[in-house]
């Protein structure tokens, strides 16, 4: 079972998962930092209040983030063909991971920003900072160590979402342990993937852990 | 230097409405240090807000040297805050800089260039006795260092007047000490105006040349601290005076009193003095002058800012006629004197 073919097959498969969690990662986050961001300055009271704005982000953001994802990624396979000329392989699983991780990422950012104290605001407002100096010199420095893990936490959850892109043809981990290890009755290439997913998700979370220490660290 | 004029803040909640400034008018001014002294929730917090308009008052104006603060666009706005420094009670620096970067942060958002600003940092933390913590992140600081980096910080741009929101109130007494004279010290040396609020007569004492006393949304007295201190005209006033000065003599006290005069030869008068008249024997030559025996009961010799300020509870016994001319005698130089009962 274990050939040098196979083995050439797990060793892409897996360059493959970690290719679309990192690019679909990064790019939730070019998207979801922002909308984060707008979700919290917008809100009540806070520096630049406006309802509507976040009444409607903060609904599309729920209604995103109540579609199963497997069901989203079927939905949206007209939007990734325009997008990427095809619906199968890594390139293409990465317009679904993106869009669906991205009011997932607003959300973690909103909450990461909420904590900061208030009087913190207030003080660079006394000061006459405007909003961009606010956001870019008080709210994102200051929530960095929660946001760092909020980057764990998402990237964890593409490497999950991305094995379900491979059932429907994703490439990547999943596309091996269901061609292989479903349909082919091959368990044992299953569990190889069960196994190298959890070294994945521990390196993330630790990696994670770590730097939002050491952030933190330096600030105490 | 400041003025406020008719400033209303009403609060709206979806169930109620709640008054938080009642018409409140106030004049500072130009290098005095001005207190504003009341219980949690009586407005103060709110009123020093709306000073730099971090809260927008529902009416009313609030002018600093000549420009209203409550007319201004927001980038005007801005503009105009950069020179109004402030100080919170729980200093609010940013864990995410050290120091150094901390008391930079306001010369960043002014634009001042790079080069200039650092040395005018260093000087600032020369000023506040912290040069030697720069690099020091904010959670390695005592609480009267963070609020040193607070005023270094307020102080960067050279404000024109500066905004203390309870300053000390998070502080214990001996570095709440050390705060206020840092506070007075800045004052004299750049004739600085202060706008505290306290809830802390002893702030108020310690620093102030004259104070507000607000109530209930409204202010109820305002005048130099030494004849609020002297002569209280509410009882709000009387209350937080209270705390510094016992003004009211324990019962204990009033029942011990074995003397064996008759009710009508016998008063009980509240003497207070300040200044020079503090430094004079005046309750000695009153005895030698007139036919009357004094009995302290009680009495304190405190500072005001830097005026001594005494206290006196004293049981006279003699003639009513005498007594009378006696009190007039002691007026006549300038004390306060106050008749609390006859025992």
């Amino acid at each position: 079972m274990f050939d040098a073919w196979m083995v050439d097959k797990v060793l892409l498969a897996t360059w493959e998962t970690v290719y679309m969690v990192a690019i679909s990662t990064f790019l939730s986050y070019v998207f979801g930092l922002p909308l984060g961001v707008i979700l919290v300055v917008s809100s009540d009271g806070h520096i630049l209040e406006n309802k509507g704005v976040n009444q409607v982000l903060g609904s599309i953001v729920n209604v995103m983030r109540s579609i199963p994802f497997i069901i989203f990624l079927i939905l949206i396979i007209p939007l990734t063909r325009l997008i990427v000329g095809t619906y199968i392989g890594t390139v293409a699983s990465i317009v679904p991971l993106t869009l669906a991780a991205i009011p997932f990422v607003a959300r973690l950012v909103e909450t990461s920003l909420k904590e900061i104290e208030w009087g913190l605001i207030e003080a660079a407002l006394s000061m006459g900072a405007n909003s961009w100096q606010i956001i870019s010199k008080v709210l994102l420095p200051e929530a960095l160590p929660s946001l760092t893990l909020g980057v764990a936490i998402t990237t964890i959850n593409l490497v999950g979402y991305s094995a379900m892109a491979g059932i429907v043809g994703g490439g990547g981990l999943g596309t091996l342990a269901y061609y292989y290890g479903y349909q082919r009755y091959e368990h044992g290439i299953m569990w190889v993937t069960v196994i190298i997913l959890i070294i994945l998700v521990q390196l993330v979370q630790m990696l994670g852990d770590s730097l939002a220490a050491k952030i933190s660290n330096r600030r105490r | 230097m400041i003025e406020v004029k008719h400033l209303t803040k009403i609060y709206k909640t979806p169930s109620q409405e709640i008054l938080a400034l009642d018409d409140v008018s106030l004049q500072v001014e130009d290098g005095e240090i001005f207190g504003i002294i009341g219980l949690s929730g009586a407005g103060k917090s709110t009123l020093i807000r709306c000073i730099n308009m971090l809260e927008k008052p529902t009416s009313g104006t609030v002018t600093i040297n000549g420009v209203e603060i409550t007319a201004l666009e927001p980038h005007e706005l801005r503009t105009a805050r950069q020179k109004i420094g402030m100080i919170f009670q729980h200093f609010n620096l940013l864990s995410s800089r050290n120091v150094f970067d901390n008391v930079l942060f306001p010369l960043e958002i002014a634009g001042v260039p790079k080069k200039d600003a650092a040395k005018r940092v260093m000087e600032l933390l020369e000023l506040v006795g912290l040069a030697d913590k720069a690099n020091a992140y904010p959670a390695q600081l005592s609480g009267g260092q963070k609020q040193r980096v607070g005023i270094a910080r307020a102080l960067a741009n050279s404000p024109e007047l500066l905004l203390s929101d309870e300053a000390t109130s998070a502080l214990d007494p001996q570095t709440t000490r050390s705060i206020l004279g840092l506070l007075k010290d800045i004052n004299k040396r750049f004739n600085l105006t202060i706008l505290l609020i306290t809830h802390d007569m002893n702030v108020i004492k310690e620093t102030c040349d004259r104070v507000a006393v607000i109530a209930e949304s409204r202010i109820v007295e305002v005048g130099r601290v030494i004849d609020i201190f002297s002569n209280p005209q509410t009882s709000t006033s009387r209350s937080f005076i209270n705390t510094v000065v016992k003004r009211d003599i324990p019962k204990e006290l009033l029942e011990q009193s074995d003397s064996h005069a008759a009710p009508s030869e016998r008063i009980l008068v509240s003497i207070s003095f300040i200044g020079k008249s503090a430094g004079q024997p005046l309750i000695s030559s009153m005895i030698k002058k007139y036919e009357v025996d004094a009995n302290i009961l009680y009495g304190n010799i405190d500072r005001i800012k830097d005026t001594p300020f005494g206290y006196l509870t004293l049981e006279l016994t003699g003639p009513p006629d005498q007594i009378d001319e006696g009190l007039a005698y002691l007026k006549s130089h300038g004390l306060e004197v106050e008749v609390i009962n006859h025992v």
